[in-house]
């Protein structure tokens, strides 16, 4: 057997290695889409079964019609979208200032600012509630946003992109033209920087999306919980049904599964950006 | 005159950023420091200062204790798995870059991580029950006992660590394949003129050079590790759904504290612990790193 054959073999055999792993870890959330199609009878049987028998489309009706589950999906993108916008806003602008206007004090609170981002958002919630409900805005979307309308890294990723794609020479250029500071932003700078933008948008819709500890203690009115809180109650109130559960998690799950694979490459790109800080 | 103009621009345009963190991030850290030495108990109008009291008194008490252990399980048991797991992927994958399938292979290892918790911790919680998973169908099958996955304290900790590790595997991955991807490709071309196989070169050289990223990956996975409460509050809630009767963690104790027994100060107490345990991880992972760098 020649040393390409070997090779070639080596690589098959790590190829069947691959796929049955990404199986099995994919197997889980396989699993619990199956058993959304099974009747409450056919989850009660043991040993339990992989694949429904006979699937049925009763438990997702029941979801869709009898619980509040599409209100909480709209109030988990509305709290999303509001949040990735002011996320994208906020990172953009501060990071092309930090980046590119270099004033000392500026540059010290900012890395006061950054410094923040090491202390985890569970130790400091519990004033923060306080503070969302003196606002009176518990139960509201708005509540819900106060906790995330900036994000640090957000802020770093940007200036980092600012100072390696945006030369200075292109800003000057546009100084001496007459351009005002405010449409240089707008029409040189942000076009630049679609694409860490993208990467941080995607990132910062999935960090709202997937929010849970926050949510649980500001939005106790069962209308206004997100998906994820009402999930997480939802089965105290149905536990014994199980496929009526499992059809309420795989009716969130798969949406965001598949808006995912689209957007990987963003996603990706963010999250990678995030671990190359040193 | 020009940059006179630029630093206005510069300051009212940063303005909004600088006052909403201030408000939503400074502001609350500070008072979460301030409260731990204060008695609140959320109705009354004064909030005498206690001192250190508070701590004191958490380091006798057994629920706080108890919960404090389980998060420090779940966050060192899921680094354990997560770690060597990760890498070893992250190399088989990246040798099989060319590979068709190598797209499919990066998105199947990321997914978990995506998924929103609840409905993935929903996923593991029928796997992992005692009457009806299939996780005992399989030891029964194998003529193994039935365990009550769920229902034991231990058992449940380690539930909660596969959770946790199966959620964070994906990130390590894609970290670590960033890794591989900057590694210089020379050193391990030279590696292989002299013989070396993929095994060797992966054992004595990847793991070697890749040390800064295990440092960073270990870090991170620590501390979402020790914030764990999601994982928990849906596998270990009974069938009443009372959540954490069987394994306690940090935050749950903490929103308890706060919320049901009314003990904000208490509870801001246990946020400094946690702050604390979070400082000295980074700390550490940076004073690692420097001493790397002055070899």
């Amino acid at each position: 057997m020649s040393a390409t054959d070997r090779a070639r073999r080596t690589n098959f055999l790590l190829d069947v290695t691959l796929f049955v792993i990404c199986i099995l870890l994919l197997t889980p959330l396989i699993l619990l889409i199956a058993n959304g199609f099974k009747t409450p009878q056919e989850m009660l049987v043991w040993p339990p079964t992989l694949f429904p028998k006979d699937p049925t489309l009763e438990n997702f009706h029941k979801v869709f019609t009898e619980t509040p589950l599409l209100r909480w999906m709209l109030n988990s993108f509305l709290f999303a979208i509001l949040s990735t916008v002011a996320i994208v806003a906020t990172s953009a602008l501060a990071g092309y200032i930090i980046g590119k206007f270099p004033f000392r004090t500026i540059n010290i609170i900012f890395i006061l600012f950054l410094a923040t981002a090491i202390i985890p958002f569970e130790v400091y919630m519990i004033p923060l509630y306080f503070q969302v409900k003196a606002l009176g805005l518990l139960n509201s979307v708005g509540g819900l946003l106060v906790g995330y309308l900036v994000m640090s890294f957000g802020i770093f990723l940007i200036r980092q992109n600012v100072i390696a794609s945006i030369p200075d020479e292109l800003l000057e250029a546009a100084r001496i033209d007459g351009a005002g500071e405010l449409w240089i932003f707008w029409y040189v700078v942000l076009p630049l920087l679609r694409g860490p933008l993208a990467a941080l948008a995607v990132l910062a819709f999935f960090q709202a999306w997937t929010a849970f500890a926050w949510p649980i203690i500001v939005m106790t009115r069962k209308k206004s919980f997100t998906i994820e809180v009402g999930l997480a109650n939802f089965q105290s109130a149905y536990t014994v049904d199980l496929s009526l559960l499992s059809a309420a998690s795989a009716a969130v799950m798969v949406p965001s599964v598949l808006a995912f694979v689209l957007l990987r490459r963003n996603f990706v790109e963010g999250i990678a950006a995030s671990g190359m800080k040193e | 005159m020009l940059r006179r103009k630029q630093f206005w621009f510069a300051i009212m345009a940063i303005l909004p950023t600088f006052a909403i963190f201030g408000w939503v991030r400074l502001f609350p850290i500070i008072e979460t420091l301030r409260l731990s030495m204060h008695e609140w108990n959320l109705l009354s109008k004064n909030k005498p200062f206690v001192g250190f009291q508070n701590f004191i008194e958490l380091f006798g008490d057994n629920q706080f204790m108890d919960a404090l252990t389980n998060t420090a399980v779940i966050a060192f048991g899921a680094m354990a798995v997560t770690i060597p797991m990760s890498m070893v992927l992250a190399a088989i994958i990246y040798h099989r870059t060319r590979s068709r399938f190598s797209g499919f292979y990066e998105t199947a290892v990321f997914i978990p991580h995506v998924v929103s918790l609840v409905p993935a911790a929903m996923a593991w919680k029928w796997i992992f029950d005692a009457k009806l998973g299939p996780l005992n169908a399989i030891i029964m099958g194998l003529g193994g006992d039935a365990l009550p996955w769920l229902f034991d304290p231990v058992l449940s900790v380690i539930c909660i660590i596969f959770l946790v590790s199966w959620q964070t595997l994906g990130y390590g991955v894609l970290i670590y394949l960033v890794g591989f991807r900057n590694l210089p490709k020379s050193v391990f071309e030279a590696a292989q003129l002299d013989g070396a196989n993929g095994f060797q070169s992966f054992l004595y050289m990847s793991v070697p050079l890749l040390k800064p990223i295990t440092l960073y990956v270990s870090v991170v996975t620590l501390i979402s590790g020790f914030n764990v409460y999601a994982q928990a509050y849906v596998l270990a809630s009974d069938t009443q759904g009372a959540p954490g009767r069987q394994v306690r963690v940090l935050v749950l104790d903490m929103l308890e504290n706060s919320f049901q027994n009314f003990r904000v100060g208490y509870a801001a107490a246990e946020a400094v612990i946690l702050l604390s345990i979070v400082l000295l991880l980074t700390m550490i992972q940076f004073g690692l790193l420097r001493g790397k760098g002055g070899r």
